[in-house]
């Protein structure tokens, strides 16, 4: 285990160790990294398939653009968290500050507490697990991947959205443009059962408790009708 | 950007500590707002007294004997406290009025930071540790205080232009964003007699919150106004004599976070400010929810 005093080394240098990482054949693959503080941009960037703890809270951008990476932080997430994630796992302990896995491409972001607003916006390919709520604008123009959510939703879920998968258990306060209910099929409740399983939360909930939302697609789509317009 | 951190304490054993755990927390957030800080401190003064902050760009000139021509005008004792650009004045609670319109005749040059029983106000253009080192903030006692950093976006960096903003006894404000309609909002209030010493968005909401107080509303209706009235991005936290309130627009990108202990209640921007708090481990910290109204009186 490689222990790393924020506090003590500081930013630029626990990034970088985390960086010479990328395509080294090494045995320092568990990370713990102490003091966090609410420091910004903890193991941004990351490319290696390493264990990284983070003992506390963080700031903005922890974990972004992600990739292989297992990043856990004991503790809450400030804005910005596993932005543009591109693969790995990210999973946060508390709760998680506004656009959550923003523009993720892939992986997995696992928060077990609640995410505020605009949490999975832009998502391109990232599968997002929150046990508790989700703020208002989450998954705005979301294009790709799946979220699950165990608790409820706030305003305007889903709006302007494309072909991400939204699974909600609770409330949602309400849809965003373009964004409906659709139909719970077999392929959805497997999707969640994955979900569940890796996302820390089978002991959770069940598939069936969930309902879907997406894409009405009448917001993006060409329609010949409106052809005189363009 | 700007940064905002806030302290209501809940035991007053910690109220010696008020200034030194404030400061500690604005030069936390020195990076969302170098331009200029500033900081109000509310304390338990004499029963009847009040008190002026006054602020002037030549303090040797306009301070120089300046109890001694305030008493003579009122014709009641003065204590002044100097503190680098800034004075506090101690006057009778009633006369607080009556001194402010005295000082427009025997120093024009002086602005009026503050005014009233608990309130001092301090800011000035630097960096945020500099403004708190200048005013000796860290060595203050208090029951709450408000502390901001600044990145002018709306108007000239100036010490005027610097937060919080008071625009009535024991009031002041905070604000992290940009008001849009601040412009309509100031012709209204001046017809209903408000006064404005900047062109600044910010001073705009402060005003908007007293003009309401002034009308008998109480913190929580003030607040609860904003949200109809103003349009823009804020994360506003307000002080009043005994209560402390904060309150974020609908679309909530101004970050803001909070903690709770049974001995104060604590905001900032970030959780980076919050992080020396004591029992801060074991503090409830959350996220306060777009629009909604949060405050603590005493």
């Amino acid at each position: 285990m490689q222990t790393f005093d924020l506090e003590a080394q500081g930013l630029r240098a626990l990034n970088q160790a985390l960086h010479n990482l990328k395509g080294a054949n090494t045995n320092e693959t568990a990370w713990e990294v102490v003091n966090p503080k609410g420091s910004h941009a903890i193991a941004v960037g990351v490319d290696a398939p390493i264990d990284i703890t983070v003992r506390g809270s963080t700031g903005y951008y922890c974990a972004g653009m992600n990739k292989q990476a297992t990043i856990r932080v004991k503790g809450s997430a400030g804005p910005g968290v596993a932005e543009n994630m591109m693969s790995g796992t990210v999973i946060i302990d508390g709760d998680a500050s506004q656009y959550a896995g923003a523009t993720g491409r892939g992986g997995l972001l696992v928060i077990k507490g609640n995410a505020s607003s605009r949490c999975g916006i832009s998502m391109k390919g990232i599968d997002i697990v929150v046990h508790g709520n989700i703020g208002h604008m989450s998954c705005f123009m979301a294009q790709s991947g799946n979220i699950l959510v165990l608790g409820d939703a706030g305003d305007a879920l889903g709006d302007s959205l494309y072909e991400a998968h939204l699974f909600v258990r609770g409330t949602v306060k309400s849809l965003g443009t373009d964004c409906i209910e659709k139909e719970m099929r077999p392929e959805h409740l497997a999707i969640i059962a994955d979900l569940l399983k890796r996302g820390e939360a089978e002991h959770l909930a069940k598939p069936s408790d969930f309902k879907r939302y997406g894409s009405a697609r009448k917001l993006y789509t060409f329609n010949i009708d409106n052809a005189s317009s363009y | 950007m700007c940064g905002i951190v806030g302290l209501f304490l809940k035991d007053p054993k910690l109220q010696p500590q008020l200034g030194a755990m404030l400061t500690d927390m604005l030069i936390t957030m020195t990076d969302r707002g170098p331009d200029s800080a500033g900081i109000a401190i509310y304390s338990q003064g004499k029963i009847g007294h009040g008190k002026l902050t006054v602020q002037s760009a030549t303090p040797e000139v306009d301070f120089k004997n300046l109890d001694a021509d305030l008493k003579d005008a009122l014709g009641t004792p003065v204590l002044m406290l100097v503190k680098s650009t800034h004075a506090v004045l101690e006057v009778p609670a009633g006369q607080l009025d009556a001194a402010r319109a005295a000082l427009a005749k025997i120093r024009p040059g002086l602005k009026v930071m503050s005014s009233g029983e608990g309130i001092e106000i301090y800011k000035e253009v630097g960096l945020p540790k500099d403004v708190a080192a200048r005013f000796e903030v860290a060595k203050m006692h208090g029951t709450h205080g408000i502390g901001h950093t600044r990145m002018a976006t709306e108007s000239a960096v100036t010490t005027m232009g610097a937060h919080p903003f008071s625009t009535g006894p024991d009031q002041c404000l905070v604000h992290n964003g940009s008001l849009s309609n601040h412009n309509g909002v100031r012709r209204v209030l001046k017809q209903a007699g408000m006064t404005f010493e900047t062109e600044n968005d910010t001073e705009v909401g402060a005003a908007f919150v007293s003009h309401k107080l002034q009308q008998g509303e109480t913190l929580g209706q003030a607040l609860e106004a904003t949200l109809t009235d103003l349009d823009g991005f804020f994360t506003f936290v307000v002080g009043t004599k005994d209560g402390f309130g904060v309150v974020r627009d609908p679309i909530a990108c101004k970050p803001a976070v909070m903690a709770e202990t049974d001995q104060y209640v604590a905001f900032g921007s970030e959780y980076r400010a919050l992080v020396n708090l004591p029992g801060i481990e074991s503090a409830r910290v959350w996220e306060p929810e777009p629009a909604t109204v949060y405050f603590w009186e005493r």
